[in-house]
Order: structure tokens, then C-alpha cells, then sequence
């Protein structure tokens, strides 16, 4: 049994290196389409790190919603705007220095500041089996007015993105 | 037996964050800029399901909010995209720094 | 009987639809308008029969709070509020018929039916009113429909002038109705009607009533404006310069009776004060004979009609004033009628020879058949012929005046009903009979005019049965709210009113169609008379040169006082302004300028610097913010 936590431990930290491996690539390609595909993985690796967290459906919505959807958009995109891409050109702009050495900062302040938080841990919480069928239940029950809000929502963006992407004007 | 430490998630998810920043603080493409931003997004999950399950005592309320944060991301994604596509039919471009009429 | 409150909605409904869209309806206004006073009818004639069952209704809300005090509007129905809806209702509408064939041709067609249906809406809402300030609102709405209505073809000057005369006369007498009211409230500290009981009146005059009275006099101040009673009749005649559907519905049937209407109304207040009702009496006696003193040499058709009516009202206050009830009452109702009827002959015959004037009309009889029988039976009507309407109506009267002991009022009111006689039946021999004397293509008016005329002739005749002793006196019983009231016929009184109504009509008959020159030929020899006839009193121009010209006078003194001293100081004081504008100028110009423009320079030259920061790139902008969110997390947690 130890052995399948340590390798299971294993599998996270793999999976959170590929996933930064691949987020870092997202920022540096110089071509969009690969960005694209490095973000694919990169989220590939949050739905696992999902599973880890014992959320299983939410890992399910991250492909089907993100993987499936989100990045289906985005490559439209790429490709509708491509004879723009010009490789020639820097696809950074000349802030990179000091945003790198700002958010160096930052993490260097955020990680020192972290090991001195004492979490207390709720252990009832970490043992706790949420399936689909009790997120379900508790969208439709507690949740039920902000997830009519949220669709609403849904619908007005929806038709605010058809609106602005009309050609004929 | 020992779960893996709270702090290596948030650590995880810090860093997810600042590499999704400094994406959209650098890129100069508007997609890149909106990539940038669901790396950032994804991190925010992260934290949520995270603290929600290691500290919180309802552990279902990190997972809710983050079905509802992945709706507005897909909103965000749809509009966002919409104005982009827009943006290169009316302008030709797709360079952030292009769009700079906000001056004055 | 909840309902009622529908009877004014329905006409000011169809005002409203007439009025914002008048343009476009066009003819169909007409239409709308009808239905809205077919409504008002049909809803009234429900009211009516609940009422004919002895039912009241009165229904009452808060309008106002003022501390512990609230006024309270509402409905009340009794019978006199029943007879008045009657009347306006039924005689509105036939009018509103009418007046459908007479303003055919007129430009603004779709106008006069709004106004038409606003007055009617005001008027119902006047007599189903239950409080004095309500009603007051609703008369002063009747008075201003009336001005428009007069003033209707205002390219006339004098159309325009008689609306303002109209209303600026009625105002004197609503500005005493109004401290009327004002001294009723402070004695009394109730205007509802319903709270004025004879035992609630004998409990607050215990301690002597005479602001009662005044306010009651006050009050009748405001009746008489209304209702053309002496001294403030002379705006009626003017007021003839209106239509004739508006002469025959606001200034004959139905607005001019508001005034009795509110006598009525209070009739318990002034019975309690013999001094107020005493007043009634003579000024509605004066004024029933000077009236038809004067309408006897009146030559224009609507002006003897009009002298005619301030006449009856006379009558109808005098039987008021001698105590009278159910007689002022029923005489409202039957004259209402006829009074309409003959005015619409009127207006039929002016339709049909463009002519006003009596001078040159004659023989119509043959070539406007229905005009002239229907216009006969109103003339036999007014005139007090048995058994038509207006018989039994002055009759009462007249046996109300005889056995009030007062036998100055009784000869009077009965030389009145004699010449009422002969000025209606000289007005019907000099149109209708003889030959032409000029050459007037007359022609009988359309179906849309001739029906209602008969429908108000049938009216005429035979409204005068309920209060007649064949029917047991129904009517007087009604009015009264049920109690059957003890009349005893007087056949002396009988004999002089019918002696009178004949000898008038048969004089009249003799001497204008078969001696036409002896009328000239009296008027020679009685000219000191004739000329006070004719020339109605003087009294237009005894108020020009009592009230008029020295306000004039007045007035022209001031304009001197303005032009000399208070223009002389304004055009001072111009002057010095202007001096001091100048040095305020150069202030202005050189010291508050140059400051302002220093400032203006100095935010220039800052502005060319801090505009810098503003580059336009969201990403900039972006990254300043993460400085900024790093800058408050490092001094939050330090702190």
C-alpha cells in the first residue's frame, strides 16, 4: 500500500511539473497554434491534478468544457486571424522584464509568507465522498438561484458574441 | 498514508498564476493574452478545490463555484473571441498594442 | 348602484380619445362622443330606475388629509341627483345627435365634440358630487367648457369677447360661492351635503345663525352667475354667439340650471334662513320679469330664446326662494326640454336660412314642416298651455308663489307667464307664419337633426304628467324622497295661468299676423318703455360706465404712475448698472481672467507631462496594477 501512495505521490508532482512545463510554453511559443496545443496539455494536467483532489466530475467538465470547448474556440480563432501571424515579429512586447522580475517578486513574498500559515486541516472534509450525484444535488438545492443567475448569464454572453460576431453591417 | 501537503497545491497554483500573468502582461497577440488568462483561471480552481476539501467543512462549495467559474470562463472565451474576431474584421489586426485609442 | 362613478367616466373617456386623436377621426368623433353620452345614459337610466324604487346611494373617500381633518369626495345619489341625470343624460345626448347635422361643415368638427363630451363629463360629475369643494371643482370645469364652447369660433371677435364676458362674469359670482363655502366650513366644519340636516343646522345656529345665512346668501351669489340670475345675467345673451347645440345644451338646459341645481342642493340650508331664501325669491322674480320684459323687442331668434331662459331661471329660483322644492325642481326638468327643443328649432331654422335675424324670416312653416311643429310644441310648452309640460310645471309655481301670501311676487311671476306667452308666439308667428320678407332659401335640416327634435317635442309634451294631479302629484313625491306631498289644485290659480298663456298667445297671434303695424305703431307711443325694452335695461352699459370705465380710468392712471416714476427708476438704475458693468468689465477682463487663464496655462503645462503615463496599452496598465496589488500586500502584511 505505501508503495502505491508513494507512486501515486509520484504521479502529482510529475503532473504539476508537465503542467508548468507546458502553462510556460503557452507564454513563450512564438507560434500561436503550438501555444495552443501546449495549453491543451497544460489543462490536461490541472483535470489530473482535479482527480487528485478527489474531484472526479469537475476533472470531466475540465476536458469536455475546456479541452473540448474553450480550446475548439480559441484555435477558430488562431486560425480565422493566421494571415496576421507574423513569425518575424517578437510575440512578446517590451515589458517582459519587468513583469518577470515583478512576478519574481511576488512568488518569492507569496511562498516565504505560506510556509508561515498554519492551515488547519479539516479531515472529516478530506475524507468526504462528493460524487456527480451530490454536486447535483446541491447545484439544484443551496446553489439553485446563482446557478439560474450563472445560466443567464450564459445565455447574454452567448448572444453578445453572436451580436459582435455578425459580419453583415 | 499522509495526503500531500495543502501548500503544495497552492504553490502549484501560484505558480500556474504567475506564468499565466506574465503571459498576459507580455504577449502582444489578443488570443495569447486570453490563453494567458485561462491559464490564470485554471490556477484559481485549483485554489478553490484545494481549500474547499483540505479546510473548509462543506467541501462541496469549492467544487460549485468552480462549475460556475468554468461557465464564466467559457462566456469570456465566447465574447472575448467575438471581440477579437470583430477587432481584425474592422482594423485588420489582432496586436494589443495596436488598440491604444484608450489614451486621452 | 356602486357603478355610478361610470356615468362621467364614459364621456371623459371619449374626450380624451377625441382630443389626441381628433385629427385623424375626423367624422367618426361624432361617433364616439354618442356612444360615450348613450352610455353615460344607459347607466344613468339603471341609477335612475334603482332610484325610482326609493333607493340612495353615497359612497365616500379620502381625497386630502390635513391633520385631523379629510376631506372626503365621493358620489351621492338621491332623487334630485337622479332627475339631473336624467335630464343631462337624455337631452345631452339628443343634442350630441343633433349637433352631428348642424356642425357637418365645420373645420374643427372633431374639437366641439371633444369639448362637448368634456362638459358633459363635468356636469355629471357636478350633480353626482357630494361634497361642496367636489362639486366647486366640477362647476368651475361646466364654466370652463362653457368658454371654449362660446368662444368656439373665435375668429369672431365678438365669439371671443362673449366667452370671456361669460366667464369673467360668472367668476364675480363663484368668487362669493367660494367665500361662501369658506364661511359655511368655518361655521359649520363639515361641507358634505349629507351633514347639512335641518336638525344638525338648528343645533349649530342655537347660538344665532347669521354667518349662515351670509354664506347661504354667498352661495346663491355663486347660483346666480351660474344661472344668470339679475344683476349678473348679462352674460347669457352674449353667450348666444356660440353654436346652437351649445346654446341649447350648456346655456339652456343643463350648466345655467347648475345654479338652481345648487340652490336645491342647499335648499335645506336656506330653508332654515327666511332672510336667504327671501333673497332668492326677489332676485329670481326680478329677474323672471326683466327678462321677459326685454325678450319681448328682442329681434334676433337666439336672443329672445336666451332672454327666454334667463326668464325661466328666474322662475325656477323665485319657486326656490317662496319655498317651493319639488316646483323649482320639476320646472328644471320640463324646462330642460323645451328649452333644448326650441333652441334646436332655433338652430334647425338658422341652418336652414343662414339668418338670425326674426326681420327677415317669415312663412317657414311650409318648407320646414317638423322644425315648425316641434318648434310649436315647445312655444305652447313654455308658454303654459294645458296639458304640455310646462303647464303643470308653472302652474306649480304659481301656486306656490299664491299661497306663500306674497301677492306682489304672484301678479308679477303671472304678467311674466302672460308675457312669456306673447314674446314666444311673436318669435313663432314672425318666423314661421306669413310671407317671406326676404328672399331666404330655406329647406328642412337632415334626419339627424329633425329625429332628436322629435324625440325632445314627445319629451316636451308629455313630462309635465308625472307631477300633474292625474298622476297624483308622483313627481313632488319623488323629489322628496319618497313622501307623498299634500297639493292642493287651486282652480283660481289654474284660471289665471291658462288665462294668461291664452290672452298672450292670441295677442301675440292678432297683432303680429294680422295688424303688423300696430306693434310699430304701440312701440311709438310707449317708446320711454320700449326703449328700456330694447335696450335691455342699459344695463351692459350702466357696468361699462360703473365698473368698466373707471376701471379704465384706474387703470390708465397707474399706466401714467408706471410710465413716469417706477420707469423712471428702472431706467436710473439701468443707467448706474451700466456704469458699474463697465468697471466690473475691466475687473473681469484683466484680474478674474488673467487668474483663470494662469490656471488654464499652468494645468496645460502639468497635462503635457502626466500625459505620458497615459499609453493606451492595457497591458501597461495591467502590469502598474500588479505593482500596485504587490505594494498593498507587502504594506498590509508589515504593517
Amino acid at each position: 500500500m505505501e508503495i502505491l501512495y508513494f507512486f501515486a505521490k509520484t504521479g502529482f508532482y510529475a503532473t504539476a511539473l508537465v503542467t508548468l512545463a507546458a502553462a510556460i510554453l503557452v507564454v513563450t511559443l512564438r507560434n500561436l497554434f503550438h501555444c495552443a496545443l501546449a495549453l491543451i496539455l497544460s489543462l490536461l494536467g490541472v483535470a489530473v491534478t482535479y482527480l487528485y483532489l478527489k474531484a472526479e466530475f469537475l476533472a470531466i467538465i475540465q476536458i469536455l468544457l475546456y479541452i473540448g470547448a474553450i480550446m475548439t474556440l480559441l484555435i477558430f480563432a488562431i486560425m480565422l486571424t493566421h494571415r496576421l501571424t507574423d513569425r518575424s515579429v517578437s510575440q512578446t512586447n517590451r515589458q517582459s522584464l519587468p513583469a518577470f522580475a515583478l512576478l519574481a517578486v511576488f512568488n518569492i513574498f507569496f511562498i516565504a509568507s505560506l510556509a508561515a500559515v498554519p492551515w488547519k486541516i479539516n479531515s472529516a472534509s478530506l475524507a468526504a465522498k462528493i460524487d456527480t450525484q451530490a454536486l447535483g444535488a446541491f447545484l439544484m438545492g443551496p446553489y439553485v438561484f446563482p446557478f439560474e443567475i450563472i445560466s443567464i448569464v450564459l445565455i447574454i454572453a452567448l448572444v453578445g458574441a453572436v451580436i459582435l460576431g455578425r459580419t453583415d453591417q | 498514508m499522509t495526503p500531500i501537503p495543502l501548500n503544495h497545491f497552492v504553490i502549484f497554483s501560484l505558480f500556474l498564476f504567475s506564468i499565466g500573468l506574465y503571459g498576459t502582461l507580455t504577449r502582444r497577440n489578443v488570443i495569447g493574452i486570453l490563453m494567458g488568462i485561462e491559464l490564470m483561471l485554471n490556477a484559481a480552481n485549483i485554489n478553490l478545490i484545494a481549500f474547499s476539501r483540505y479546510i473548509s467543512p462543506n467541501p462541496e462549495t469549492g467544487q460549485i463555484f468552480v462549475i460556475f467559474v468554468i461557465v464564466l470562463a467559457a462566456c469570456a472565451a465566447a465574447v472575448g473571441l467575438a471581440i477579437v474576431l470583430a477587432m481584425y474584421q474592422n482594423r485588420k489586426t489582432v496586436q494589443a498594442e495596436d488598440i491604444h485609442i484608450l489614451k486621452w | 348602484m356602486a357603478y355610478a362613478y361610470l356615468i362621467p367616466v364614459f364621456p371623459f373617456i371619449a374626450f380624451l380619445i377625441i382630443i389626441f386623436n381628433g385629427k385623424r377621426l375626423k367624422h367618426q368623433s361624432a361617433a364616439i362622443a354618442i356612444g360615450g353620452s348613450l352610455l353615460a345614459a344607459a347607466v344613468s337610466t339603471v341609477v335612475i330606475l334603482n332610484t325610482l324604487k326609493g333607493a340612495t346611494y353615497s359612497h365616500t373617500f379620502e381625497w386630502i388629509r390635513i391633520g385631523t381633518f379629510s376631506l372626503n369626495f365621493g358620489i351621492l345619489i338621491d332623487p334630485l341627483t337622479a332627475m339631473m341625470l336624467f335630464v343631462v343624460t337624455y337631452v345631452g345626448s339628443m343634442i350630441f345627435i343633433y349637433s352631428v347635422g348642424y356642425m357637418h361643415e365645420d373645420p374643427r368638427f372633431s374639437r366641439f365634440f371633444a369639448y362637448l363630451s368634456l362638459f358633459m363629463a363635468s356636469m355629471l360629475g357636478l350633480v353626482l358630487s357630494s361634497h361642496y369643494v367636489q362639486l366647486f371643482i366640477f362647476w368651475e370645469l361646466v364654466g370652463l367648457c362653457s368658454y371654449f364652447l362660446i368662444g368656439f369660433w373665435f375668429e369672431k371677435p365678438s365669439a371671443a369677447k362673449a366667452g370671456m364676458k361669460a366667464f369673467i362674469t360668472t367668476k364675480i359670482g363663484d368668487v362669493g360661492f367660494l367665500i361662501g363655502l369658506f364661511l359655511l366650513f368655518t361655521c359649520a366644519g363639515t361641507l358634505q351635503f349629507k351633514d347639512f340636516t335641518p336638525e344638525f343646522l338648528a343645533a349649530k345656529t342655537q347660538a344665532g345663525g347669521g354667518l349662515f345665512a351670509l354664506a347661504a346668501i354667498l352661495i346663491f351669489a355663486g347660483a346666480c352667475g351660474k344661472s344668470a340670475q339679475f344683476p349678473l345675467h348679462v352674460w347669457l345673451p352674449d353667450a348666444m354667439e356660440g353654436p346652437t347645440p351649445v346654446s341649447a345644451l350648456i346655456h339652456a338646459a343643463t350648466m345655467v340650471a347648475a345654479g338652481v341645481y345648487l340652490v336645491a342642493r342647499s335648499f335645506v340650508l336656506f330653508a332654515q334662513f327666511p332672510q336667504a331664501l327671501e333673497v332668492v325669491a326677489v332676485i329670481g322674480t326680478i329677474t323672471a320679469f326683466m327678462a321677459a320684459f326685454i325678450a319681448l323687442t328682442a329681434t334676433d331668434i337666439k336672443k329672445v330664446l336666451a332672454y327666454s331662459t334667463i326668464s325661466q331661471l328666474g322662475y325656477m329660483m323665485a319657486a326656490l326662494g317662496l319655498g317651493g322644492f319639488s316646483a323649482g325642481t320639476f320646472h328644471l326638468m320640463t324646462h330642460a326640454f323645451f328649452k333644448a327643443l326650441l333652441f334646436l328649432g332655433a338652430g334647425s331654422v338658422i341652418h336652414g336660412t343662414q339668418t338670425q335675424d326674426l326681420r327677415e324670416m317669415g312663412g317657414l312653416f311650409p318648407r320646414m314642416k317638423i322644425t315648425s311643429l316641434t318648434f310649436l310644441v315647445a312655444a305652447l310648452a313654455i308658454s303654459g298651455v294645458p296639458p304640455l309640460s310646462g303647464f303643470f310645471s308653472k302652474d306649480e309655481i304659481l301656486l306656490t308663489a299664491y299661497e306663500s301670501g306674497s301677492r306682489v311676487i304672484f301678479l308679477i311671476l303671472l304678467v311674466t307667464s302672460f308675457m312669456t306667452a306673447f314674446y314666444m308666439f311673436r318669435l313663432f308667428v314672425l318666423a314661421f307664419l306669413g310671407k317671406p320678407r326676404k328672399k331666404i332659401h330655406a329647406h328642412e335640416s337632415p334626419a339627424v337633426m329633425t329625429v332628436p327634435l322629435s324625440v325632445l317635442a314627445l319629451f316636451s309634451a308629455v313630462l309635465g304628467i308625472p307631477g300633474s294631479p292625474y298622476w297624483n302629484h308622483w313627481f313632488q313625491g319623488f323629489i322628496h324622497g319618497g313622501h307623498a306631498q299634500e297639493i292642493h289644485v287651486n282652480l283660481f290659480v289654474v284660471k289665471c295661468s291658462v288665462a294668461a298663456a291664452f290672452s298672450g298667445i292670441a295677442l301675440a297671434v292678432i297683432l303680429y299676423r294680422f295688424l303688423p303695424k300696430v306693434p310699430e305703431w304701440l312701440a311709438k307711443i310707449f317708446k320711454p318703455l320700449y326703449l328700456v325694452s330694447y335696450n335691455k335695461f342699459w344695463l351692459d352699459e350702466l357696468y361699462q360706465l360703473i365698473f368698466i370705465g373707471p376701471f379704465k380710468k384706474i387703470s390708465q392712471l397707474l399706466f401714467r404712475f408706471d410710465a413716469v416714476i417706477v420707469d423712471g427708476a428702472v431706467n436710473q438704475s439701468a443707467v448706474q448698472t451700466v456704469n458699474l458693468s463697465a468697471l466690473k468689465n475691466w475687473f473681469d477682463q484683466h484680474i478674474v481672467d488673467g487668474t483663470v487663464n494662469g490656471v488654464a496655462w499652468i494645468t496645460q503645462r502639468m497635462s503635457r507631462i502626466l500625459r505620458k503615463l497615459q499609453t493606451g496599452l492595457i497591458q501597461n496598465y495591467l502590469l502598474i496594477l500588479l505593482l500596485g496589488l504587490l505594494f498593498t500586500i507587502v504594506i498590509g502584511f508589515y504593517r
